[in-house]
């Protein structure tokens, strides 16, 4: 297996040395994931809540299908999108499938339904310990919902950066909307997808290795908040 | 907007009365005290007079309510205090600023019902590090800073230790003293001895009796008040 030791010399040496097509490789991704979390979060974030405070009917159907819709496969949601934005699709007169743009939007649907469901289920946890005390205060719908917001943020922005990591990680949906165009639109999973069927190991391992250690930081940022948190607000 | 006036007042849930058919009224003044075991319906009667719970049946009138919202004009204390996650001066603005006031003003009065329960040095602490007879302290604190002319007490020490209790209890007299209303639950007759001037005694979602407090200690007008007190006697 020296095959495989060469290809992690030869990709820690691509790490170490901030070689310039794997970092606009990793740059293209964050910009790409961080804009998805950040609108998903515009949208989920909201959402949860409403849903979280709010009793209509249907809510539990609601419920049961935002939950059904974190498991998306993302290389259906890229098929969805793609079939949106081609040329003969509905919004194929903006031109915008094989661009960033187009892959922001596929990641965005692929993580509303995480962040919406799970911040649902935070929210409405809180609800249910505050709702009397709020009610009590004379607090309506809109300001009880933003009190909660508030109140869970810590836990929430954990979920925001699972949320990210889910749009990071994820290779199907971008691959089908960005057309992995080397330059333009190819990030980090969609090239460790090619350069692997291509053969080119320490490229592919090397942004593998960026790929986790941004997960591994990622996940003790979470931990960490949460620590702060818990230690500073109870 | 007192005097209070319970009308068959019923509340029901799944088939069962918890309470059944109270009628009461409860004038301005004396410090009133629902006693009753475990199970009674005390808390369910408290949240439908706070208008937390809607009846089943019956009515419940404020007389003399000032126009708008009569819930502006009350307020209640939970059994386990609900902080929210900001400091203890936070969380008494936020109470404030619900009923309209500016932050200057909220922050003002804020810290002086602050320092009357004593927490004026705990005021920029978050609230949820407090130990649990601060916080009923600061839910006290809350409820009283927006100037209620009712406020309602849940069993506001169940879970705390004497000397928390001790401390409760002189703030509810605090508050009384300032011509608030004084409506509060408990099962606890020492308690009850302390700090009533009258006593609505319910038992099973019944009024067995609406009594001063003398008569009620000396002679309950009600079977059952006579065996809760009984009972509960020899271990206070």
């Amino acid at each position: 297996m020296t095959g495989l030791g060469e290809a992690f010399a030869a990709a820690w040496a691509l790490v170490i040395g901030f070689d310039s097509g794997l970092a606009g490789i990793v740059l293209l991704s964050l910009q790409v994931s961080l804009s998805a979390a950040l609108i998903a979060t515009l949208i989920g974030l909201p959402l949860g809540a409403a849903i979280a405070v709010e009793r209509f009917p249907g809510r539990q159907v609601l419920i049961v299908l935002l939950n059904a819709l974190m498991g998306l496969p993302p290389v259906v949601v890229g098929l969805l999108i793609y079939l949106l934005l081609s040329r003969a699709g509905p919004l194929g007169s903006i031109g915008i499938l094989f661009t960033p743009q187009a892959m922001v939007i596929a990641q965005t649907v692929l993580i509303v339904p995480i962040i919406a469901a799970l911040s649902r289920q935070t929210i409405e946890d809180a609800w249910r310990e505050y709702s009397e005390q709020l009610h009590s205060l004379g607090a309506r719908r809109l300001s009880a919902a933003m009190t909660l917001i508030w109140d869970t943020r810590f836990s929430l922005l954990t979920i925001v950066l699972a949320g990210f990591g889910r749009a990071a990680a994820e290779v199907g949906a971008v691959m089908i909307v960005g057309g992995n165009i080397d330059g333009v639109t190819r990030v980090m999973t969609t090239t460790i997808a090619l350069e692997t069927s291509k053969g080119d190991l320490p490229l592919a391992l090397g942004l593998g290795i960026v790929l986790i250690s941004l997960v591994i930081v990622l996940n003790a940022l979470a931990a960490v908040i949460r620590e702060v948190a818990q230690r500073r607000y109870g | 907007m007192l005097p209070l006036q319970l009308d068959q007042l019923t509340f029901g849930a799944g088939g069962t009365a918890i309470i059944n058919g109270i009628s009461a009224k409860i004038e301005a003044g004396p410090r009133t005290i629902i006693l009753g075991p475990n199970g009674a319906g005390k808390s369910v009667l408290m949240r439908l007079c706070h208008g937390l719970l809607t009846p089943t049946g019956g009515r419940i009138v404020w007389h003399g309510a000032r126009n708008g919202d009569v819930r502006r004009h009350q307020a209640m204390v939970f059994q386990r205090p609900v902080m929210l996650r900001r400091s203890a001066l936070a969380n008494v603005v936020y109470g404030l600023q619900l009923a309209g006031k500016s932050r200057r003003e909220s922050e003002l009065r804020a810290m002086d019902v602050l320092e009357v329960v004593g927490l004026e040095q705990q005021a920029h602490r978050p609230a949820r590090v407090l130990s649990g007879g601060e916080q009923q302290r600061l839910a006290l604190a809350r409820a009283w800073a927006l100037g209620p002319d009712v406020l309602f007490l849940d069993e506001p020490t169940a879970n705390l230790d004497p000397a928390s209790t001790h401390d409760i209890e002189n703030i509810v007299n605090t508050i009384h003293a300032s011509g608030t209303k004084i409506i509060m639950t408990t099962h606890n007759l020492g308690q009850a001895r302390r700090l009533g001037d009258e006593i609505l005694f319910i038992s099973n979602g019944r009024l067995m009796e609406q009594t001063p407090i003398d008569r009620f200690f000396k002679e309950p007008a009600s079977a059952e008040a006579s065996a809760f007190i009984k009972g509960e006697l020899p271990w206070h």
